[in-house]
């Protein structure tokens, strides 16, 4: 089976300051990967350097294409979809722009109203508030609102920063929940950034390790999850 | 009382020239958060660029559009060009390099049209079914004009994608990238529409001030004005403003301050918008973090 | 070379060039002719103007296209003074110092809420606005409208020749104003060189800090403010004395232009760098008319675009990295691992 997404010796730099260090790593087809590791570790960093918005070096390819040096929006034109740290909603705009937005590099658009019906119905707060300003939705509604940005993009890869951050754990749970039903209905391969490191585990296949920059650990996430060393040392629980 | 209503109407309609002008401003603000100081010279050259071409014999609307559609190509290929470079630079290195722009239009004009100044076609009859005795057909002719690129503009942002993406764009141009915008190519074209309005603008000002290198000058002071007025984020805010500052001007002229201090008018609501309403009428807080 | 280098170091080097510089300095008028040497007036005048300018934008960060209202204001205060109170030329730079420093202090004020574009813009339709403003028909009898008000140039108050040309009318401003300018330079000198120029260039460039560290920022920039209109006021006093006349289409919004244009040459926030400004302003214009009236404006526009991607510190930049190239490189031990 080829990788979705590789990367070798992977660099990232913020202006003159090197902050990560020749990672390796690889995404599966059709699974849900983790990035853990401590504040700092370069979890965001790595996230980032996937959708070229800060310099990399190395070697990264997604489906076969080398995508050092591409800009942003030619990376997310081939099919992968950020919901950044912040969720990077369009607070001035309607959820309803918002969710057209996502949809602005696909030309059926048949598919894409059809689309937003979906989500809709997936999320009924969404659908009460979709003539409302998007800053105007509670934390948790914004999350919903960027996860489904995201997705009208109908990517072939979906990275999330740190989706349950300032989010109540009721919330978290449900939008988890929900992660894990797109992954296995819709086969979203995933690349998860959680510093709830019990969470990720239990959603995700494959699991990485980041720390200062550098990858200390990888593996499934069953295998890490049950290995209690590790757990401690790492993962603090 | 006759007398008063034409310097309401007159002053309205002057307000939409200095509004259309204070909407370019705004636009391109709203995009880039940088005050295009060029903007008038800008209108201005397009204006020659109409003049040359009815003065070689096209009709009127074909040199108009033809004009418009020129200014649009000129700011997308300024912004791409010029502009971008210095994108990120610190604000005095953007203000200088559009004082430069602003210096080379005006001299550019000046170099290939010469200084003389030059009469401009109106193209609304003298007679006809527009005249009252409170405006003239240009003012009436104009003022429709101006409405309709408003409305037109109204339109493209709230109803077409291209629209959309450009709103987003220049409210959060990350964000906007994150769904496969081009965003520097919003930002031309942001610079684009801003000239071309411009363009408009110029044209519909020449009959009336006549048309040489310095017509401007005086008129973008009113369109910051208005875009100040109006919320320098807030299109709509500007247009408002753009009428406010017209029957302003008319007014403060003729019955308070005369008419040769006329421009202090504009100083004076210019200063104090800043001073003591900087959000303008209609624009929104901005909070700058620390 | 690089004997020669250190030896400009040395105390002694600066003391005879100083020297020699300041015996060129006042042959420089008797080489050449009346003409000339007004200009060379008018190019120590635009210098103490670039100055105040640059103390302002360059040094502090508040950006200002309307100094040339402040040259004007200062003009003015001269000309009324010398023609309607028939005060003595030399009187008059205080007054114009004072007045502008007063205007300009004011203006401090609205300036503080305003950053960056709005500054430029508010001070921008200042400019726009003062030529009106100077026509106003309630002030005529002061400022002359629209015609302005001609004066006389002053006399020498000694006469004698030298290398063959008499010491004219413009060879005694040229001094007179040689002397001015040389006060105004070393005032600006001693102001930014010490604790006062930190101070200005944090304010500029992170000026919540520099409120955190205890600078009275209102107070410190309406200050600069009224110091940098005061010397450009003066810039403006001496021009109306050298070249006898003021009118109000002498002052507008494109006077404020050519300084920011001489400051951006110069170099922002160099002292030198506007004597160097203030060449390029008071010259290129006379070359390039020979080619089109529009020449010099094109020039500048490019200039000032050009120089914002090629050297943003203008040729003070340019020549300090040549300088710096030149130096004796410094020998660095490798570091040693303990």
């Amino acid at each position: 089976m080829s990788k979705l997404l590789e990367a070798r010796k992977l660099c990232a730099y913020y202006g003159p300051t090197q902050v990560l260090f020749d990672i390796d790593f690889s995404l599966e087809p059709g699974q849900i990967t983790a990035i853990l590791g401590a504040n700092g570790a370069g979890k965001t960093t790595t996230l980032r350097a996937i959708c070229q918005m800060v310099r990399t070096s190395g070697n990264l390819e997604f489906s076969g294409q080398q995508l050092v040096g591409k800009a942003t929006e030619n990376v997310v034109r081939m099919g992968v979809a950020h919901v950044p740290d912040g969720r990077g909603t369009f607070t001035s705009l309607s959820v309803d722009d918002n969710l057209k937005l996502g949809a602005y590099v696909r030309g059926d658009r048949a598919e894409v109203a059809r689309d937003i019906e979906r989500t809709y119905e997936r999320f009924p707060r969404l659908a009460e508030r979709r003539n409302q300003q998007a800053g105007t939705l509670s934390g948790g509604e914004q999350q919903m609102l960027a996860i489904s940005r995201a997705l009208m993009l109908r990517p072939k890869l979906l990275l999330l920063d740190e989706p349950s951050f300032g989010l109540a754990p009721l919330i978290v749970a449900e939008i988890f929940r929900i992660m894990r039903k797109i992954n296995e209905e819709d086969g979203v391969s995933m690349l998860v950034v959680e510093q709830n490191a019990s969470l990720a585990l239990d959603l995700a296949h494959h699991a990485y390790l980041l720390e200062t920059g550098r990858v200390a650990l990888s593996g499934p996430a069953e295998d890490i999850k049950r290995d209690e060393s590790v757990r401690r040392a790492y993962l603090g629980y | 009382m006759d007398a008063f209503l034409h310097q309401i109407f007159s002053g309205l309609a002057n307000g939409c020239i200095y509004g259309s002008v204070g909407l370019g401003l705004v636009m391109i603000y709203q995009a880039t958060h940088h005050i295009n100081f060029a903007q008038g010279e800008m209108a201005t050259f397009s204006t020659f660029i109409a003049w040359a071409l009815i003065q070689s014999g096209w009709p009127y609307w074909a040199a108009f559009f033809v004009t418009v559609a020129i200014s649009f190509i000129a700011g997308l290929v300024i912004q791409r060009i010029i502009l971008r470079p210095v994108e990120k630079s610190p604000v005095l290195t953007n203000v200088i390099v559009f004082i430069g722009l602003l210096v080379i239009f005006n001299s550019m004009a000046g170099w290939i049209f010469d200084h003389t100044i030059k009469s401009f076609p109106s193209p609304f009859a003298q007679k006809g079914m527009l005249v009252t005795p409170w405006f003239s057909a240009h003012e009436v002719g104009s003022a429709l004009v101006m409405l309709a690129v408003l409305f037109a503009l109204y339109a493209f942002f709230r109803f077409t994608p291209i629209g959309l993406a450009m709103r987003a764009a220049a409210q959060n141009p990350d964000s906007a990238r994150l769904v496969g915008i081009r965003v520097s190519w919003m930002l031309a074209m942001g610079w684009g529409l801003a000239a071309a309005i411009g363009s408009v603008a110029g044209m519909m000002v020449a009959p009336v001030v006549f048309l040489d290198p310095n017509m401007m000058g005086g008129i973008l002071l009113y369109g910051f004005a208005a875009a100040l007025l109006g919320g320098i984020d807030n299109p709509g805010g500007a247009v408002i403003g753009g009428f406010i500052v017209g029957v302003l001007e008319n007014l403060l002229g003729a019955y308070v301050i005369g008419t040769e201090l006329k421009l202090s008018v504009a100083l004076v609501l210019i200063v104090g918008t800043l001073t003591l309403k900087p959000d303008g009428l209609f624009g929104k807080q901005v909070v700058t973090r620390v | 070379m690089s004997t020669f280098i250190e030896y400009t170091k040395t105390k002694q080097f600066r003391w005879i060039s100083s020297a020699l510089l300041l015996v060129a300095l006042l042959i420089l008028p008797f080489l050449f002719k009346n003409y000339r040497v007004f200009q060379f007036n008018l190019v120590l005048v635009y210098a103490v103007a670039v100055l105040g300018l640059n103390m302002l934008t360059g040094f502090n960060g508040q950006i200002s296209l309307g100094h040339g209202a402040f040259f004007a204001v200062g003009a003015y205060v001269a000309a009324v003074l010398m023609d309607r109170a028939g005060m003595p030329y030399w009187s008059t730079l205080p007054f114009s110092a004072v007045v502008c420093f007063i205007v300009g202090w004011l203006m401090g004020f609205p300036a503080l809420r305003l950053g960056g574009h709005y500054l430029a813009l508010a001070t921008y339709a200042f400019a726009l606005a003062v030529p009106q403003l100077l026509k106003y028909k309630n002030i005529e009898g002061w400022t002359g409208g629209v015609q302005g008000i001609v004066l006389s140039k002053p006399e020498p108050p000694i006469s004698f020749s030298f290398l063959g040309q008499p010491f004219s009318a413009d060879r005694w401003l040229y001094v007179f104003t040689l002397a001015v300018a040389a006060l105004m330079f070393l005032l600006a000198w001693n102001l930014l060189r010490g604790r006062v120029g930190r101070a200005m260039i944090a304010i500029r460039d992170h000026p919540i800090a520099a409120t955190a560290m205890g600078i009275n920022l209102p107070v410190f920039k309406s200050v600069t403010f009224g110091v940098s209109a005061a010397f450009t006021g003066v810039a403006g006093a001496l021009g109306a004395i050298c070249v006898a006349f003021v009118s109000p289409d002498s002052f507008t919004v494109f006077l404020s232009i050519t300084f920011l244009v001489g400051v951006v040459v110069g170099g922002l926030a160099s002292i030198p760098g506007a004597i160097f400004g203030a060449i390029f302003i008071q010259f290129v214009p006379n070359v390039a008319e020979e080619i089109s009236k529009s020449a010099p404006w094109a020039i500048y526009g490019v200039v000032l675009i050009a120089i914002m991607y090629m050297m943003p510190s203008g040729v003070m930049g340019l020549l300090k990295k040549i300088w710096a190239g030149m130096q004796p490189a410094t020998r660095v031990d490798p570091v040693r691992k303990s």
